[in-house]
């Protein structure tokens, strides 16, 4: 546990700042629900937290096979967390392949949670051990607790006249109630959740309450081994408020719909099922009482262009996906670039060219969302670096496309979309209004007539008399509108769409330094999801001394407007990113700054440890500069 | 629809844009007959879009003086079902051609139609790629020698038709460009139709597939080779309306029959039913030279448009829910405080 053991309380149970738990089993197991379940109530008891699923692309790989393991990661603490943990204190492992997986993360002398009664010889075979691990002397250096939950559950469960398959599938809820018992936690918010998810089969219901029962009661009473304790976590520090767990692609579903209402204006959402951003249109199809409509498109083509559709009929229109979507959806993002109509667009990004790694996290669409059309074709690019910032990035791309009429894309990932941490609850009536104002007086009206501070055109929506016009994607007058090949034009039009968005930077907040100085030897420079990581990389080492600070970008283009004086002021600028360097090439291409790059390009987000060293050992080096990127 | 307080004629949806089409372009004709038609539907300018895809035909946004928006190839159907889910009063036109709907925008089309958006959607059907130079389109017949296609296209020609019946489409159409007054009356029938409404338009490029019609449209066999069809009467053709089609026995497929041979009357002819979908199905398919091309309103048979669906199911969850509240919607589910 990241930090030692400080004492014990009054009923015995030693007091911890910090765990990370990690929850895997194979797919079936319910790994992700126990996960989650865990979450509430850890939120509720007051623990700062964050949480990292990391689940197979197979809806259910054969069972037992190392290829189908599903893992679920919590880290909660009497501090603030930033990120889910480098690596987990406590393993969960329901069967073989869950152990073999996930055993090379756990620390010598952490503790290791087995079912032993999935450890059979045909799991063992499936999971590729040739001996079992449980005898073989390979988990000599961790602390165990074997039990044969398989066999406990099924006594547990046998009043309520399941069959034994059935009976089995409540071995997480079991666990869960093991480790409600160990870290102190209390059941009922579980065993309410129990009663509504299965209000209509109230014999499963009160069979996984007397699982969860049971396995509280098995660590009350069963003989502990040594070395392993009941625990308690005490309250995190947190600024008061009224909080929730959300995680990131909940954020973005309520930011949009907030943003309707800020701005007063219904919502259009067009999308394309995609992992990992389906889950957005799930929220969102739920909130048509909030003057939401949904709209599940032919293809992503089709939900880009229903969006922009209905941005050009006058209400906010948006859409999400991730990469190969992004890709598809890029003609369509000229067309309203060139028509000067705001939509919103969230690209949740997975790793890898193509399809990828669809249920992996990776930073790797930023050139894509800033540079990937044809055409010189700029628009808004934001970064969210939390799953509670979603939220706010959300209402902030409507209110940037609607006051510039320009398209914007907010770059989630899969691992903010996914994960989970407790969001201080805002109030709406505290959230700035989004004004917005229709064109409609005819007198000198032009379809491209523009603000001359924005540089917006006028938003004149069908319906409106006396404004009836025509806009299309061919290159149009300046003034007019109408199509126009003059070439003088096309050069002022280019011009005019690009000062536009750079014109945005005004409108934004300068850039921060999270930690540390603002100039010196070292400044780490990250943007979206990396930034908890970064962030306790950083702490970390400014703690022993070193001179390093952070920067997170979270408006990557237009770039903040005192970026560059501000990487200016250190010797060395070191850019952590999930990709084989994008935003050390933007930082570099608009800067001319020599950069250093970190990447990590593994579908796994950074780990806190890594990046720590990565900042000892650049800072350990001379400065030299080849001025090539690795 | 508000009523406009003067009422409008042709001159009023022509807009201030030189229309930039080939000289005899059958285009021209559909322009002029959509701008007569449009005043006696008592629309007005400003609630009334035209949407479009890419190509020769979907230039014609720009010359009408109502709202337009030329898109991207292929993709008006799915812009303008945005435009009608944003704004169900709008009288939404869509205009595409054989290559834009049915090659790049086919999965568009066949979506627009089965969800039955209120759309009417007009196809210039000239069975070439005119804008791209003369290449051959998906309804082109196999043969056709084009620069894509020196040695003859391969490929088997789609009938739009079929393919809007097939995809459950509820108003299909057919028409042709220089007939002006029929194609008025199609325009009409589609706008009264809540739905997505389909109309083919057989429609000439003088420039690179110059007269593919003329089998069908030329004057002199005109009668011969055209069954225009309409809802309650038999389905007769010919010069003097002497010839009809029987439906065979079984009712499987259609002849052709002369009046007076045979002891054929009027009465062993079929009447034309636009409610029957397998009428619709026989009709859409008739071919030269067994058989004459079928015009009108092939099909007919209104459900609720989607639009309208949607709309509803909005408003009952506002009923069932109350408008939604933001800030109980944050704090819904697990929450607790930190005092």
């Amino acid at each position: 546990m990241d930090t030692p053991v400080r004492s014990k309380d009054a009923d015995g149970r030693e007091i911890l700042d910090s765990v990370v738990i990690r929850f895997a089993g194979d797919s079936g197991d319910g790994m992700q629900l126990a996960g989650m379940q865990f979450t509430q109530t850890t939120a509720v008891a007051g623990n700062d937290l964050a949480t990292f699923p990391d689940f197979p692309a197979e809806i259910r790989a054969p069972a037992g096979t190392t290829f189908g393991v599903s893992g679920f990661q919590i880290h909660f603490a009497s501090h603030d967390v930033l990120t889910p943990g480098d690596e987990p204190d406590v393993l969960v492992a329901m069967n073989p392949a869950a152990l073999k997986v996930n055993l090379r993360d756990v620390p010598s002398g952490g503790l290791i949670i087995l079912n032993t009664g999935a450890f059979t010889p045909q799991n063992l075979k499936k999971a590729g051990y040739e001996k079992n691990p449980l005898e073989d002397g390979t988990l000599d250096p961790y602390r165990k607790l074997e039990i044969d939950v398989s066999k406990l559950v099924v006594a547990a469960v046998e009043p309520f006249g399941l069959g034994t398959k059935e009976a089995l599938r409540a071995k997480n809820v079991w666990t869960l109630g093991l480790l409600y018992w160990l870290f102190g936690r209390d059941r009922t918010p579980t065993i309410e959740w129990l009663k509504k998810k299965f209000a209509k089969r109230p014999d499963i219901a009160e069979a996984n309450i007397a699982a969860l029962n049971a396995g509280h009661v098995y660590g009350e009473t069963a003989e502990l081994p040594t070395g392993v304790a009941a625990y308690k976590i005490p309250k995190a520090d947190l600024p008061r408020g009224h909080y929730r767990n959300i995680t990131g692609n909940e954020a973005l579903a309520w930011g949009l719909a907030t943003a309707g209402r800020l701005a007063e204006l219904p919502v259009f959402y067009g999308s394309y099922p995609i992992t990992p951003a389906s889950s957005v249109l799930h929220s969102l199809a739920g909130l048509k009482h909030y003057g939401v409509t949904t709209f599940q498109a032919e293809d992503e083509i089709a939900a880009i262009c229903s969006a922009i559709g209905a941005s050009y009929a006058g209400i906010i229109g948006a859409t999400a996906t991730s990469g190969p979507g992004m890709a598809l959806k890029g003609e369509a993002m000229g067309l309203a670039i060139m028509t000067e109509l705001p939509l919103v667009i969230f690209d949740v990004q997975r790793a890898g060219p193509s399809t990828g790694m669809p249920t992996k996290t990776e930073q790797s669409d930023l050139f894509q969302a800033v540079w990937g059309r044809n055409g010189d074709a700029p628009l808004v690019v934001l970064a969210p670096a939390t799953p509670g910032e979603c939220f706010y990035m959300a209402i902030e791309a409507v209110r940037l496309a609607i006051k510039y009429m320009t398209p914007v894309i907010v770059l989630s990932d899969g691992y903010i979309a996914n994960g989970a941490e407790p969001w201080a609850i805002p109030s709406f009536a505290d959230l700035p209004k989004i004004p917005v104002a229709f064109r409609t007086d005819p007198a000198g009206f032009h379809p491209y007539v523009r603000d001359p501070e924005t540089l917006a055109r006028n938003w004149a929506k069908p319906g409106t008399p006396g404004l009836e016009h025509r806009i299309g994607g061919i290159e149009k007058n300046f003034a007019s509108g109408h199509i126009s090949y003059d070439p003088e034009n096309h050069q002022k039009m280019t011009k005019t769409r690009a000062d536009k968005v750079l014109g945005v930077a005004k409108d934004l907040p300068l850039q921060k330094v999270e930690i540390g100085n603002e100039r010196g030897k070292m400044v780490v420079v990250g943007w979206g999801s990396t930034y908890g990581s970064i962030h306790q990389a950083v702490r970390r080492a400014r703690k022993d001394g070193l001179d390093v600070s952070h920067v997170h970008v979270r408006h990557l283009w237009p770039l903040p407007s005192n970026l560059a004086d501000l990487l200016g002021g250190f010797e060395r600028v070191l850019v952590p990113e999930l990709n084989n360097g994008q935003l050390v090439r933007l930082l570099r291409a608009e800067y001319l700054i020599p950069a250093d790059p970190m990447d990590k390009i593994s579908g796994m987000p950074f780990r806190v440890a890594e990046l720590e060293q990565e900042i000892r050992v650049k800072l350990a080096a001379p400065l030299v500069r080849n001025n090539r990127l690795s | 629809m508000d009523t406009p307080n003067k009422p409008l004629t042709q001159k009023d949806f022509v807009s201030d844009q030189e229309v930039r089409w080939c000289p005899g372009c059958g285009d021209y004709a559909i322009l002029a007959a959509i701008q007569h038609t449009l005043p006696k539907l008592g629309v007005t300018r400003e609630k009334t879009v035209f949407v479009s895809g890419i190509g020769c035909s979907s230039r014609f946004p720009y010359y009408m003086s109502t709202y337009g928006f030329h898109t991207i190839h292929g993709r008006a159907p799915a812009i303008a079902t945005g435009v009608k889910l944003a704004n169900p009063e709008l009288d939404v036109w869509m205009v595409t051609g054989d290559g834009d709907g049915l090659s790049i925008g086919g999965n568009h089309f066949l979506h627009v139609l089965r969800r039955n958006v209120d759309l009417q959607i007009l196809m210039f059907n000239n069975r070439i790629y005119g804008l791209t130079k003369g290449q051959y389109s998906p309804t082109s017949l196999v043969g056709l020698k084009t620069p894509s296609t020196p040695l003859g296209s391969l490929d088997m020609p789609i009938n739009p038709c079929l393919l809007a019946l097939g995809a459950n489409g509820r108003f299909v159409a057919r028409g042709i460009d220089t007939s002006t007054s029929t194609l008025g009356d199609l325009f009409v029938a589609a706008h009264g139709h809540r739905g997505s409404s389909f109309i083919e338009i057989l429609q000439n490029c003088p420039v690179f597939n110059d007269g593919a019609w003329d089998n069908v449209t030329m004057r002199d066999i005109a009668s011969e080779n055209q069954l225009w069809v309409e809802h309650g009467k038999p389905l007769l053709f010919g010069k003097d309306k002497r010839k009809g089609l029987r439906l065979a026995p079984g009712g499987s497929h259609v002849e052709v029959v002369t009046l007076g041979e045979g002891g054929v009357t009027e009465a062993d002819v079929a009447v034309h039913d636009q409610t029957n979908r397998t009428l619709a199905f026989l009709l859409a398919q008739l071919a030269l030279p067994d058989f004459p091309m079928a015009f009108g309103v092939l099909y007919c048979d209104p459900v609720p448009s989607y639009d309208s669906a949607v709309t509803a199911q909005n408003a009952t969850a506002v009923e069932k829910s109350g408008a939604g509240d933001i800030d109980r919607l944050l704090r819904g589910g697990h929450t607790w405080r930190v005092e």
